[in-house]
């Protein structure tokens, strides 16, 4: 790809797709900016008139937009802390040698494999339930009262199974990373005289902070549009307390049948998205150059 | 301090025994290189004194002392890696520092210590840049540098030179043993390049699957190896072993004669031959001489340039007094 015509006909090869994937990021863009202008309710049929940045006004001085700020916040944040730590501490443990290594290893890495739907159910009628649910079952069996983790904790159990799924994800790239570390180094740690706590922190964790960045920003950008757990456990509730910002714009367009107001909401979500992205590429984003 | 002693010290993998058990004392201030062609144990039983791996069996003393349970930080020794292991992730001031943090010496010490060893092995100029920014040479210092601040009983280097350029391992390999000459602290070297054993060892010792074949300084295995093996190993170009025939005149299983020790005419020899690929390094000419009659293909060694081509035919005379001569089961005779 090196003379003036080799560059321009890769150009042109590539042109249809680059157009078509504009096309196709640019309209439900601008159409969702569109009606994010207008005064558009499907229970009010008639004139859509444009109503400027009301549906934005309404929308921000929402006080669920504030939790569901929060929530998406604490969301993101909960699972990629736990993911992470739980992540770097599993692959240590995988990268050991030991008996029936395969097995176990595509044991950890079934979860992913999992849909959302399907583990948010199992979690919220096999596990969480405060009836029939294991956990219940084994308070019971201790002679505790049973806790109903959907109605008591929301966000947390919400979280929690948020974490069981990604963490499979952040265990397999952490531990091909871990297994990328030269030996030698470790060993030379070792005769330097660190012992296995100062080995951990000053040569493996440094060693994985390109993982843990490209971890961190992958689920960042799947975890900020956390949707179908929330739906299918809490619907959002009790009240607000576990509605992010999605099930925030979903409410407001498809239960409340505001388009205008779940359009502003979502031009909202694309900004603060944004910003997030900005922030972590900003505190992380060195770890990737080099 | 730094003396080192090996008592029926033996390493197996299951049931693959690599090291038979062994013994060897390694004086302190001494410069001991282990050299063996590759897969011999020769590393193996340089991390056995490092502590890496465990023994199967026998004793390891530092200083009289039993290590052989202590961890490898507490023996007392320090390594120099063939990958040279610096840590990618910190500078080359952090680097060195590294064993002295872990030691929780204060800093007004550190700092002494790293620009002390930063002056001795030239680092100054770089002491603030990444492993990754460093040339294959300097990096290479930057890893001895890391194992002299420590101020250890003993150095380990563990093939140091093998991923270097020939002309930077001939400098690294001079400044080494200058480094040895200035601190006269003990020093275990491992290679596989005899060459590097011949130049900077006090004492070789030559291994094979985890025997040791000799030990001995540099010219006493040159002058007198003790088998067929270290002559052949020691020496560049190879020591020529014959057998058969020839052998037999001199009552022995096998006669071996260096290169060096046969002398070339045109006209009139013991030997005569074809002269096939002939090797120009200006100082010397390496012949490689074919159908001499005797088993094998003979290499002569002449000092300066010899007006011989290829299929020339020339007559080989071997020195007598230089023959060596050895048994049946490969030992010398005297």
């Amino acid at each position: 790809m090196s003379t003036q015509h080799s560059r321009s006909a890769a150009r042109i090869m590539i042109s249809p797709s680059v157009l078509l994937l504009l096309a196709w990021m640019i309209i439900p863009l601008s159409l969702t900016l569109y009606f994010s202008f207008l005064r558009y309710n499907l229970l009010m049929p008639g004139a859509n008139p444009f109503v400027g940045f009301e549906n934005y006004s309404y929308f921000l001085t929402d006080p669920a937009f504030f939790s569901a700020l929060t929530n998406t916040l604490l969301l993101v944040g909960g699972v990629l802390i736990i993911t992470i730590v739980g992540g770097v501490l599993l692959a240590l443990l995988l990268d050991q040698p030991m008996f029936g290594q395969g097995i176990v290893r595509i044991l950890v890495i079934a979860p992913f494999f999992v849909m959302p739907t399907v583990s948010a159910l199992v979690w919220k009628n096999m596990f969480m339930n405060p009836v029939n649910g294991l956990f219940a079952f084994a308070a019971k069996a201790v002679g505790l009262q049973p806790f109903d983790f959907l109605a008591h904790a929301p966000l947390a159990s919400i979280i929690l199974i948020v974490s069981w799924q990604w963490l499979p994800f952040a265990t397999l790239i952490l531990l091909t990373a871990m297994q990328s570390l030269d030996s030698e180094r470790l060993e030379a740690a070792e005769m330097d005289g660190a012992g296995p706590f100062a080995r951990f922190f000053y040569m493996v964790v440094p060693h994985l902070s390109r993982a843990i960045t490209v971890v961190i920003l992958i689920q960042t950008i799947f975890l900020l549009s956390v949707f179908a757990e929330i739906l299918v456990t809490t619907n959002g509730g009790p009240g607000t307390s576990s509605t992010n910002l999605t099930y925030l714009v979903y409410a407001q367009s498809l239960l409340n049948f505001d388009v205008g107001g779940g359009s502003a909401g979502g031009v909202v979500a694309i900004i603060l998205a944004n910003i997030v992205a900005i922030f972590l590429m900003r505190m992380i984003g060195k770890n990737l150059d080099a | 301090m730094g003396r080192i002693t090996l008592e029926k010290v033996a390493k197996r993998f299951g049931e693959v025994e690599v090291i038979p058990p062994l013994d060897l004392t390694i004086e302190d201030g001494e410069f001991v290189v282990f050299v063996g062609p590759s897969g011999c144990g020769k590393s193996t039983l340089l991390r056995l004194i490092a502590g890496l791996e465990d023994v199967s069996g026998g004793q390891i003393r530092i200083d009289g002392q039993d290590a052989t349970a202590l961890s490898p930080a507490k023996r007392g020794l320090a390594m120099v890696f063939q990958s040279y292991a610096l840590y990618p992730h910190m500078s080359v001031r952090k680097n060195i520092a590294f064993p002295l943090k872990m030691a929780g010496m204060p800093e007004d010490e550190q700092k002494r210590r790293i620009d002390n060893a930063a002056k001795i092995l030239n680092l100054t100029d770089y002491i603030d840049r990444r492993p990754g920014q460093l040339s294959g040479g300097q990096r290479q210092r930057v890893a001895i540098g890391r194992a002299i601040v420590r101020e250890p009983a003993a150095f380990l280097f563990d093939e140091p030179l093998s991923n270097l350029d020939a002309a930077l391992r001939v400098g690294m390999r001079l400044e080494i043993t200058e480094l040895h000459s200035r601190l006269k602290t003990t020093m275990i070297y491992v290679t596989h390049d005899q060459v590097e054993a011949m130049t900077m060892a006090d004492k070789i010792v030559v291994l094979r699957a985890g025997h040791i074949e000799q030990v001995g300084s540099p010219l006493e295995l040159y002058h007198k190896p003790r088998n067929a093996f270290v002559a052949g190993f020691i020496g560049s170009p190879k020591m020529n072993l014959i057998s058969g025939a020839e052998a037999s005149k001199h009552g022995c299983k096998t006669i071996g004669i260096r290169p060096e020790h046969i002398g070339v005419s045109a006209t009139d020899g013991l030997w005569k031959g074809r002269v096939g690929v002939s090797e120009h390094l200006g100082s010397d000419t390496f012949f490689y001489v074919h159908d001499t009659g005797l088993v094998d293909d003979i290499t002569v060694r002449v000092s300066g340039e010899v007006a011989l081509k290829a299929g020339d035919t020339v007559y080989l005379t071997p020195e007598a007094d230089k023959l060596h001569r050895f048994d049946d089961a490969g030992l010398r005779l005297a």
